[in-house]
């Protein structure tokens, strides 16, 4: 390959990308209009509605002033509502009255007729009867009548967002290889590069005079992109009552947070030690400083494939994998942890008369605990953002594996669902850390 | 007799550019047992140096110090510390800071009770026992570290600009409280401040330090402190030797300042 090659890729690459982003630009108009025109419908409703003063509302200067910006609650439930509006909206939701609904794609019985002629002139019409059925449901062929002449009537069903080609010579007397051909398309000239909207349908001649037929789409997506939000829902309590591929949802859950707790706590264990060992003392941390310095830095997604290699794809190298994420992490905090001390209170409890062991324990130990907590924070964050893409790569079990196996046979709703309780878990997992720290070091920033 | 004798104590610091630094030069102080000793000086002067030697966080490089005849070779609860602020134990209660000291000598709790709660009552904080100390005031931050140093029943009582970081209000409260404390306990306090009028009024003899190198510039035996025990300190700021002192000692040390700015004047 030649050398400059990479940079003509990469330019390309960025053309493309910019090609993207400038077309997504007109949505992207779309959606900051709706924020300021509910932001304008809210204060135009607050001002109705006079919801008394508090003090931020008498300052003056609010621009700027970063103490009076608050997360707005109604935004937060307008945003939120968008989103599934949107989804429901785009995805033709039950949940939704029909007038809300994008246009869908075209489902029901219709008719065209087309016009062929045959090798020495002769022309007849004929009509074709079509029935285009939503996936998954089964639609009877329509009986018709064969007709007259030398072009008789068709039958086709089609599945809504798929097409068809229509042999349409297969039961006319006018036939293809004797130099038969289509002419019109519902009494409108048809060739190849000039499709026929039928109304309903786009009719094209293909390259070999079969009828290329694609019922209209619409602007919804399909489902097996994107399901609707219901059939999401209906999805979750069918798993979670009968489980997905043999394993139960509380399974895979189950598995998934084991190993993060597993791994994490392992992490602790060794990580919190180690920071206060390179905290407190020269040489342990002249010792580690360039292994931790150096781990610190490398994705643990980075040693999946190592892992697997050295230790399989079952639990131990998942949870190795963990302990290696929250491993640097937890020493890291444990370690600024100890360095934080103020050293007034170290001095003050010598002067107290405390042992070397005594200020370990009372002191430093409680002194460390606020940093050691937004390590742990940060290292549960990241081992749960690491089990997932390692169950993505490897495992039986686990929402990560879930997902990916869902995704081979297209079960979107499955794929969905999965990458929402992910984030729902991982949330909780960081709210319920937070409760933690408020109940057990409640003198955080009050030194 | 749990008298101090510092001999010929000097302390040269190492710069990190290389080079050192004379923080004190030959410092020799005899201090009775019961006495409250003031340290005043420029920035600079060592003071807070002399203070971290007899505490015995640092070593220094020529020179003695003996407490009660024994030679001091580190931190001891026999020294207790005061500092300007940060010093308490967040996580821990009012009364269990207080009584940190007899904890960790391994007196029993029913036993420590009743003398921390005598200290508490004295430096009336006995309402606030068992708030956690981040809820309390500058002020009473610092009474709960006045207590939990006298609840070790320390021979000295180190104060390292104890009362730097209150309003001036709060600062005249506590004066009283430390002259009280003084008197009612009979401690040997050795307090450090930046404030003139706090070195006069609290100090019963008053070291005036000069800087580069650290050595006593000046030394006065004065009443005030005697005159302060119980009685209003504004009264006693209207004392005519009170003004004449505290005008000798402030343009003492504005002469040591300018000759510092002139110094470094210079070296630009």
């Amino acid at each position: 390959m030649h050398e400059s090659s990479v940079f003509s890729d990469l330019a390309n690459e960025t053309l493309n990308i910019i090609i993207s982003i400038s077309s997504i630009l007109p949505y992207l108009f779309g959606y900051i209009v709706i924020i300021l025109a509910s932001l304008f419908i809210w204060r135009t409703v607050r001002r109705g509605v006079s919801l008394g003063k508090n003090y931020n509302s008498l300052k003056t200067v609010t621009f700027g002033d970063e103490s009076t910006v608050v997360s707005n609650k109604s935004a937060s439930i307008v945003s939120v509502l968008l989103i599934f509006l949107l989804w429901g909206s785009f995805t033709g939701s039950k949940l939704l009255p029909g007038f809300l609904h994008m246009p869908g794609p075209y489902v029901g019985s219709n008719e065209f007729t087309y016009t062929a002629q045959n090798d020495v002139g002769e022309e007849d019409s004929a009509t074709v009867s079509l029935v285009v059925h939503v996936a998954g449901e089964k639609a009877s062929k329509p009986t018709i009548k064969a007709g007259d002449g030398i072009a008789v009537n068709d039958v086709m069903v089609i599945q809504a967002y798929r097409s068809k080609l229509l042999a349409w010579d297969l039961n006319d007397q006018v036939k293809r290889k004797w130099g038969g051909k289509i002419v019109k398309v519902n009494d409108q000239p048809i060739s190849k590069n000039n499709p026929v909207d039928v109304g309903f349908a786009r009719v094209s001649l293909t390259d070999k005079g079969t009828l290329n037929v694609v019922p209209h789409k619409g602007i919804q997506m399909e489902h097996i992109y994107l399901p609707a939000p219901e059939q999401v829902w209906t999805r979750l309590v069918n798993i979670a009552n009968q489980g997905y591929q043999n394993v139960t949802l509380g399974q895979h859950l189950g598995f998934s947070l084991w190993r993060v707790i597993i791994g994490f706590l392992i992490g602790a264990l060794v990580g919190i030690p180690l920071g206060y060992a390179m905290g407190l003392s020269n040489w342990f941390r002249g010792w580690f400083d360039p292994i931790v310095e150096f781990m610190r830095p490398v994705p643990p997604l980075a040693l999946i494939p190592l892992v697997i290699i050295w230790a399989g794809i079952g639990e131990e190298g998942k949870v190795v994998l963990l302990f290696l994420a929250a491993l640097w992490i937890m020493a890291i905090a444990a370690r600024s942890g100890v360095s934080g001390v103020r050293i007034t209170k170290i001095h003050a409890a010598y002067s107290l008369g405390a042992s070397k062991f005594q200020i370990l324990l009372r002191v430093i130990i409680p002194n460390s605990l606020p940093e050691i907590f937004t390590g742990a924070r940060v290292a549960m964050g990241v081992c749960w953002g690491t089990v997932v893409a390692a169950e993505l790569v490897a495992a039986e079990k686990g929402l990560g594996k879930m997902i990916v196996a869902a995704s081979k046979f297209q079960n979107t709703d499955v794929v969905i669902m999965g990458i929402v309780l992910i984030g729902v878990i991982g949330f909780a997992i960081d709210v319920g850390i937070r409760l933690l720290e408020k109940y057990l070091v409640p003198w955080k920033g009050k030194g | 007799m749990s008298d101090l004798h510092i001999e010929n104590v000097s302390m040269r610091f190492d710069l990190p550019g290389g080079g050192s630094v004379q923080a004190l030069k030959n410092i020799n102080l005899d201090i009775k047992s019961g006495q409250l000793l003031s340290v005043l000086g420029p920035s600079g002067c060592g003071k807070t140096t002399l203070l971290n030697i007899i505490a015995g966080f640092l070593a220094p490089t020529d020179g003695d110090i003996h407490l009660e005849g024994e030679l001091i070779n580190g931190p001891g609860p026999e020294r207790g510390m005061v500092f300007q602020q940060g010093a308490l134990f967040e996580w821990m209660s009012v009364r269990k800071n207080v009584s940190f000291g007899p904890d960790m000598k391994g007196v029993a709790k029913a036993k420590s009770a009743p003398e921390v709660d005598r200290l508490l009552e004295l430096v009336g904080l006995q309402d606030f026992k068992d708030k956690a100390v981040y809820e309390l005031s500058g002020g009473m931050q610092q009474r709960v570290a006045l207590a939990r140093c006298l609840a070790n029943d320390p021979d000295v009582i180190l104060m390292d600009e104890p009362l730097g970081a209150l309003d001036a209000l709060t600062r005249e409260k506590m004066q009283s409280l430390v002259l009280d404390l003084w008197k009612e306990t009979g401690k040997t306090i050795i307090l450090i401040t930046h404030s003139v009028e706090e070195a006069l009024l609290l100090g019963e003899r008053l070291l005036v330090m000069a800087p580069r190198p650290g050595r006593v510039h000046k030394e006065y035996y004065l009443p005030f402190a005697d005159l302060g025990v119980g009685a209003d300190l504004r009264e006693v700021k209207k004392h005519p030797d009170y003004t004449a002192k505290r005008e000798e000692i402030l343009a003492m040390i504005w002469e040591m300042e300018e000759e510092i700015m002139g110094r470094t004047e210079g070296a630009n």
